[in-house]
């Protein structure tokens, strides 16, 4: 028997929000550390289906609203409601459990295990079986994992790394541990996908297949991604919305042609006095 | 010749007659299989057949004829390869292009092939086919197998192969009467159509279309499955270009005719590891391949601990002292025959497995010249590793060498069958089975390519051994003089830089000059690992390629290679005064080499005539700039200043006189 799996089938789970609604909703959020402001009343959104661009300078505050988003700190003030519920305090399992998965600035992989087990790991969240039945591996444990491994194996070869299934991810080039990395976020099967900084040190050719996979995964399985990143030629030609911060204000937010010509933007990247 | 009658009563002139017979004899074996989702997924002949003939059926409805064009793109996958039978079950011909031809390379061949049709990969090649469809008006319709992130791409003139599959099974389901129809018109076929068009890699010009008859490839096939008692129980894994005749011969032809089972790697990455996990029994490999594997074997070794590395130091002199003539059937001492058998057990079993060689019966390599110490330690090992000599025009096999009769430095006496002969002016001529029935549209270079009495010209120089094997100079029209009379046979030269691993690429220059001067790529795979070791720091191709220390070692090759073309009564003139190790990696890209990586002299002499000119005028150094193309298809220019060395040169060795008198 040949079996393709069909990609219709896999990617971004049926949440009962159309495209082009609401998926989550920033309202007026504040985050101090102590006497810093991170980030001060800020609101915005992001509809379902699109790539919405988080950028800025450095610290403008932008991997604080991504840890904001995913639950890692929760902001003293504001609100934020993903998929029509609102949430205050939670923690950043939970958010995976609501569909929001993550990359990291700095790979955060398991540099010792194989690419293929790091992907399986993203699965953990979706494994129904508990910790008894995987250690004993046999019976519904095995079907499950066999599941799963589809799964993953088809995220492998969408990613086109197949022949760094069983390599150890430490000895991995930058790149592909970025892809991974990717991958393993893609295994959770988000609504939400949130890359920060997904180019970061690349060169020109991993930019330009990082680019692909990212179009790939919003089109084809309509995950709706949001992201930072600090190459504006990725950003323009990439996001459907771009959201600018700076020193943890919003001070623009619009279409990619909108954000450019803005003033304020200009003046936040060339640095102007304050 | 082996037009062998069946019981259901068919002559075997077509391959598709085969499909028919394989789906019949071997139903229940496998025909292909291919790694996809980590999976090796497989298909009997049984299964194969059914596939070919729902997308045959699929293609008829989309207006497929016979006598239509149909280009193949793509890397080495089942449904290509499917695409293949399909157009010759309809009497169409199939057209395979290189998958890594630019855009305009393609569009030539497509152009002059007159394609209507194409069958291609993925994506990119959709892009590069639709970027010069103006150019192409004849080609009508495409056929995808990767949907990938074609979804929003017009498909009016698009089409999903599953879609088209999909369309032939259900003209099936409606027409009770047609898959017998579908059959009855492959057994009616006439093996006088053309099977396949290849096109030349094109070493010299543009490429042409070689066209081959249907019966021309069928009994050549079974010359060389008889030749080498290939059958069904074998196994190929397919890797090379699908364009090359290579490829479409020794795996389709000869995997239709004998029913072995081909097998397709998930990705080009993949290919040493799908290698191992198959475990072949028939292989081919160009000697660079061959290279690269002895390459990362003593790469590796070197990382090994000591006790490791003692075995397996001991154990390959014992491989080169009697594994060959193990191999042959010689005669060994018991002593060294025990130790060999250890030696099995510790060194050599497990290095073939790792390499995937474990299974392998017949192993040949070709293209190239193949370096003495490089094919004994293959065949050392118990790897049944030959040399064969062939061309597209040939339908591959003009010479072979058959089992117990090897040499690394001779190609074989003629494959069954085939007639050759050496012009008076010392060129290759052959007849063979397989022989093309012209290029397409090029009558005058097709009359070119023949002599009055049908033997077809190669253009390569040689002459027969002592023990009747062919053994190859160089091109004909390559070979020169240099201006003291004495041959110059550049490719000879090259080779023998080439046995070097630190040496990747070279070239030889000197007809009608005073003396030989040669350019030299470095391998950077085996100096970057000898420039690691060294503690030689750099940055890039280009400055490792420039750095004092590197050319040191490489004058230590070019010195040695002079001691060895001195050896040589015929070669001793041309040994290389000045050499220059060249600043940029030759490349396909850059049209310096063929898609099947040869060099294309005569561009690469036109490209860096500033540094030629600098080999023969004195200077010790030259500033030059190169025009390159980047991977992303941008172009832009490399400066270097290259340095130029002069190499010592060996008075010719008394040897001269011993051979004239024989």
């Amino acid at each position: 028997m040949n079996v393709r799996p069909d990609p219709a089938q896999l990617g971004a789970p049926d949440d009962g929000i159309a495209k082009g609604d609401l998926l989550l909703d920033v309202k007026n959020v504040s985050l101090s550390f102590g006497g810093v402001k991170a980030i001060t009343d800020i609101s915005f959104d992001v509809r379902k289906g699109e790539i919405r661009a988080i950028i800025g300078p450095n610290g403008a505050g932008k991997t604080s609203m991504l840890n904001v988003i995913n639950g890692f700190y929760t902001p003293q003030r504001g609100s934020i409601v993903f998929r029509g519920e609102e949430r205050r305090a939670m923690k950043p399992h939970h958010a995976v459990r609501q569909g929001i998965a993550r990359t990291f600035q700095n790979v955060a992989l398991f540099k010792g295990m194989s690419t293929l087990d790091n992907i399986m790991a993203g699965r953990s969240v979706k494994m129904k079986r508990g910790l008894g039945w995987q250690m004993l591996w046999h019976g519904p444990a095995l079907a499950e994992e066999i599941e799963h491994r589809e799964k993953v194996e088809e995220i492998i070869d969408f990613l086109e790394i197949q022949h760094i299934r069983k390599t150890p991810v430490g000895k991995l080039p930058y790149g592909l541990q970025k892809r991974v990395e990717l991958g393993r976020a893609l295994a959770m099967e988000p609504s939400l996908l949130l890359l920060d900084e997904p180019m970061a040190g690349m060169n020109l050719e991993e930019k330009e297949d990082m680019s692909r996979f990212i179009i790939d995964v919003n089109q084809q399985r309509g995950t709706t991604i949001a992201l930072i990143e600090h190459d504006m030629g990725v950003v323009m030609d990439l996001s459907d919305r771009v959201v600018v911060l700076d020193y943890g204000k919003k001070i623009a937010d619009g279409a990619p042609d909108a954000v450019k010509t803005n003033q304020q933007v200009i003046d936040a990247y060339l640095g102007v006095a304050h | 010749m082996v037009a062998t009658a069946t019981a259901a009563g068919m002559v075997l002139d077509t391959f598709p007659k085969y499909l028919l017979l394989n789906a019949e004899r071997f139903g229940r074996l496998p025909a292909m299989r291919h790694k996809d989702y980590g999976i090796w997924q497989s298909w009997t002949w049984a299964e194969q057949k059914v596939q070919v003939r729902s997308l045959a059926l699929g293609l008829q409805a989309l207006g497929v004829k016979h006598g239509d064009k149909i280009a193949i793109v793509g890397t080495n996958r089942p449904r290509l390869y499917w695409g293949f039978a399909a157009a010759q079950s309809l009497g169409a011909i199939p057209v395979p292009v290189y998958a890594d031809a630019v855009a305009e390379e393609m569009a030539y061949v497509l152009d002059n092939a007159e394609v209507r049709f194409a069958i291609v990969q993925d994506q990119e090649q959709v892009d590069k086919i639709q970027s010069f469809a103006d150019k192409i008006p004849a080609l009508k319709e495409i056929i995808y197998d990767e949907p990938r992130g074609l979804r929003d791409y017009g498909h009016e003139r698009l089409h999903d192969f599953s879609a088209i599959q999909a369309s032939g099974e259900t003209l099936l389901e409606a027409d009770a009467g047609l898959a017998a129809r579908w059959e009855e018109n492959i057994r009616q076929a006439s093996g006088d159509d053309i099977s396949v068009m290849l096109y030349t890699s094109g070493t010299t010009g543009r490429s042409k279309g070689v066209m081959i008859k249907a019966s021309n490839a069928v009994n050549a096939a079974a010359d060389t499955v008889a030749f080498d008692r290939l059958s069904q129980r074998d196994s190929v894994l397919a890797y090379l270009p699908l364009a090359w005749v290579g490829d479409h011969y020794l795996n389709y032809a000869q995997g239709y005719v004998s029913g072995f089972c081909m097998c397709c790697p998930e990705s080009h990455e993949t290919v040493a590891h799908d290698l191992r996990e198959i475990g072949p029994t028939f292989y081919f490999a160009p000697p660079r391949i061959f290279e690269g594997l002895l390459t990362s074997v003593t790469i590796r070794m070197e990382d090994a601990g000591r006790l490791k590395r003692w075995m397996f130091d001991y154990y390959l002199r014992v491989a080169r002292k009697y594994g060959q003539a193990i191999l042959e059937g010689g005669s060994v001492p018991l002593l060294g025959r025990l130790n060999y058998a250890l030696g099995e057990m510790l060194v050599y079993g497990p290095l073939k497995n790792v390499l995937g060689l474990s299974n392998i019966r017949v192993a040949y390599t070709a293209g190239e010249a193949i370096g003495e110490d490089l094919f004994s330690f293959f065949r050392s090992l118990g790897i049944n590793l030959k040399q064969l000599y062939g061309q597209t025009e040939a339908f591959l096999y003009v010479t072979v060498q058959k089992d117990g009769a090897v040499r690394s430095d001779a190609v074989g006496p003629a494959a069954p069958n085939v007639d050759i002969r050496i012009s008076n002016d010392g060129e290759v001529q052959f007849r063979s089975p397989g022989m093309f029935s012209g290029y397409f549209k090029q009558d005058d270079k097709t009359r070119e390519a023949l002599t009055k009495d049908g033997y077809v010209k190669t253009g390569d120089a040689g002459f027969f051994d002592k023990d009747g094997q062919l053994k190859i100079i160089d091109r004909a029209k390559d070979v020169g003089k240099l201006e003291s009379g004495a041959l110059f046979a550049p490719k000879y030269i090259e080779n023998t830089l080439k046995f070097f691993p630190n040496v990747k690429e070279a070239v030889a220059f000197g007809d009608g000059r005073g003396f030989c001067a040669a350019f030299i790529n470095i391998d950077l795979q085996a100096v970057g690992n000898w420039a690691e070791r060294n503690n030689i720091a750099y940055a890039s191709y280009q400055e490792l390629a420039g750095h004092p220390e590197v050319y040191k070692l490489i004058a230590k090759h070019v010195d040695e290679t002079n001691l060895r073309l001195s050896r040589e009564p015929l070669m001793a003139g041309a040994q290389i005064r000045r050499f220059l190790v060249l600043h940029k990696e030759l490349d396909a890209d850059d049209g310096e080499l063929t898609r099947t990586l040869k060099v294309r002299r005569s561009f690469v002499g036109e490209r860096y005539s500033d540094l030629i000119e600098a080999l023969y005028d004195g200077s010790t150094e030259k500033y030059t700039e190169t025009e390159m193309t980047f991977e992303d298809g941008r172009k832009g220019k490399i400066r270097a200043t290259v340095r130029i060395e002069d190499a010592r040169v060996y008075d010719a060795k008394v040897e001269k006189f011993r051979e004239a008198a024989e």
